[in-house]
């Protein structure tokens, strides 16, 4: 039976679905003209709570809640604070860009709170299921989300394309646990890795992992399941896409840890050369196709594609030190990502997206301080040392050198190498080409906008150079 | 005697045809939401299959959640589609090809 205990482990999660319901509620009763801002600030609020919420009470080790539906322990409360953050830089940028396209609506904040509330749900699934609703409320919001600007023919094709390629996932991913299930007999996480070496169907195992391994292989965007990332970056709004690019991969990092580390643990053997293969492709597909783009948001598709790469190379290491590695790259990810997209959202106004690398000649002398932001994100996304970005990179490779993978590290660092053409590119046509006649950058005046944008990218900087903490505390969450 | 491994090949044949449906389609969207479905059902065959004869509950419970967001799925895969439709003037898969590269 749940107790009351039951629901104070999960108060986080209870809390922002009422928050989420409250504001759904508002949306329908506040008058016309108060419902954009007032929804702005009361989300930002309610998603601070929610940080305060996920890292007060936390408890020492793992706590279950529901019979092991539910598991609180330092993985989850670490992506979830950085989910949270995320977001709320997400609502910061997103505002100005989506008032000047009148799309400054209540859904878009309810359906980021519950796309959120997915997330949260997913990195703490402790049973089959749970990674199923979990994945499933975040990625039908994403859908929606997507789909926002209902005028735009870009918008609904990129919200199609999503639509039966994340199904598609889904339902690879649900064949894969259906015959896990029927090798093992069980749903808890827990109980299947205690299940699979007595399991007498270990041919069924193989295959569901198969599955498995392909359901998040789509969902976190790597190659060859990535087919849906440039075209969902490109045409989603831009407020959209700086989203799907943070707190959904924190998801995928967890939903990933939970499958493959603990309930298939025991097969790590079989799927570390599965991930190390799909790291390799998405190394190659990411970096390569990446140098041909001349769409800025494309080109961060691409590049989120080789991330991906990098992230998997941790996971294939199957081990504490593997595990925390990824999950500091997942995190700075999620960050580069948010202040890279942040910076298209600060220079984009009513009529204009500013997504074509052309757009971003000679910003240097057009808005030096938003041309230098750039840089950092830029610097740090490709791995230049000594900013955030560089320092993951080495991490995710020492990794897989100790998992006895040498020739993975190295093919890592030559495409990081190649990867480094693409990223200083932009910073090339920002600092050392004319401006196009004609084109003005005019900033969004929207000043937490840049506070926050600044604050963001300069943490990049901060964390490349004192990085202990962090670290500490992923290496803290994988302890015992 | 139907046993256990006429299910799993049941199902088997199900998600092939499913997924069949999504890669050789080449004609209507339309069509990739009822492929979709067939997948779902096909896991669920599957699920129902292996409760059965493991004597084991939880399958069939799982099963319930899969409905129930396919429910859902679907709802929000037409609404994409009309939106699709408005915007386009139409629902051919081949047609839905302006973003590339």
């Amino acid at each position: 039976m749940p107790t009351f205990n039951d629901i104070l482990i999960m108060v986080p999660e209870f809390y922002l679905v009422a928050a989420a319901c409250v504001l759904l509620l508002a949306d329908a009763f506040l008058p016309a003209h108060q419902r954009g801002p007032t929804l702005h600030w009361a989300s930002i609020f309610v998603l601070v709570a929610g940080i305060y919420l996920v890292v007060a009470h936390q408890p020492d080790g793992a706590v279950t809640a529901f019979n092991g539906m539910f598991i609180r322990d330092g993985v989850a409360e670490i992506l979830k604070v950085f989910a949270l953050l995320c977001t709320i830089l997400v609502f910061i940028y997103a505002k100005p860009y989506l008032s000047d396209r009148k799309l400054f609506i209540g859904e878009f904040y309810t359906l980021m709170l519950f796309a959120l509330i997915g997330v949260m749900l997913l990195v703490s699934a402790g049973n089959l299921i749970m990674i199923y609703l979990g994945l499933e409320l975040l990625t039908l919001s994403s859908y929606a989300l997507v789909a926002l600007n209902r005028d735009s023919e870009l918008s609904s094709e990129a919200a199609i394309k999503y639509f039966v390629l994340g199904a598609l996932a889904s339902g690879m991913l649900l064949y894969g646990m259906s015959m896990v299930y029927g090798a093992t007999n069980t749903l808890d996480l827990v109980q299947l890795r205690d299940a699979i070496p007595h399991s007498t169907m270990p041919h069924l195992l193989v295959f569901g992992l198969i599955f498995m391994i392909i359901g998040v292989a789509f969902k976190l965007g790597a190659a060859p399941f990535h087919m849906w990332i440039p075209d969902v970056y490109q045409g989603a709004p831009t407020a959209v896409t700086v989203f799907v690019g943070s707190a959904p991969k924190l998801a995928a990092f967890g939903m990933a840890f939970r499958l493959l580390a603990t309930g298939m643990g025991d097969m790590a053997h079989q799927w570390q050369l599965m991930l190390a293969v799909l790291a390799v492709l998405s190394l190659a597909v990411g970096n390569l196709v990446a140098i041909v783009q001349t769409n800025l948001k494309r080109l961060l598709a691409y590049s989120t594609i080789s991330h991906m790469g990098y992230l998997l190379l941790g996971l294939v290491n199957a081990g504490p030190e593997g595990y925390s590695s990824a999950m500091f790259y997942a995190i700075s990810y999620a960050l580069m990502s948010t202040a890279a997209f942040g910076v298209i959202l600060a220079l984009s106004r009513a009529g204009f997206e500013c997504e074509e690398i052309e757009d971003f000649k000679g910003l240097n002398q057009r808005s030096p301080w938003m041309a230098f932001l750039m840089l950092l994100c830029m610097f740090s996304l490709a791995g230049v040392p000594p900013m955030f970005g560089f320092f993951a990179k080495l991490l995710v490779l020492q990794a897989a050198i100790h998992a006895g993978m040498m020739w993975l590290a190295i093919v890592g660092a030559v495409f990081a190498i190649i990867g480094l053409y693409y990223y200083l590119h932009v910073v090339k046509v920002m600092y050392f080409d004319k401006p196009v006649e004609g084109t003005v950058v005019r900033l969004q005046p929207d000043f937490t906008l840049r506070l926050a944008l600044s604050v963001n990218a300069l943490v990049l900087l901060v964390l490349g150079v004192y990085w202990g903490p962090l670290l500490g505390w992923c290496k803290q969450a994988f302890v015992g | 005697m139907i046993t256990l491994s006429h299910f799993i090949v049941l199902g088997a044949i199900l998600f092939c045809i499913s997924v069949a449906g999504l890669f050789i389609n080449r004609k209507n969207v339309i069509v990739l939401l009822m492929a979709i479905e067939l997948m779902l059902l096909a896991v669920n065959i599957n699920f129902v299959a292996f409760s059965r004869f493991n004597h084991d509950v939880a399958g069939q419970v799982f099963v319930f959640f899969i409905l129930t967001v396919a429910a859902a799925e679907s709802a929000i895969g037409l609404a994409i589609l009309v939106l699709l439709f408005r915007n386009r003037s139409t629902v051919n898969v081949t047609e839905i090809d302006s973003m590339k590269g």
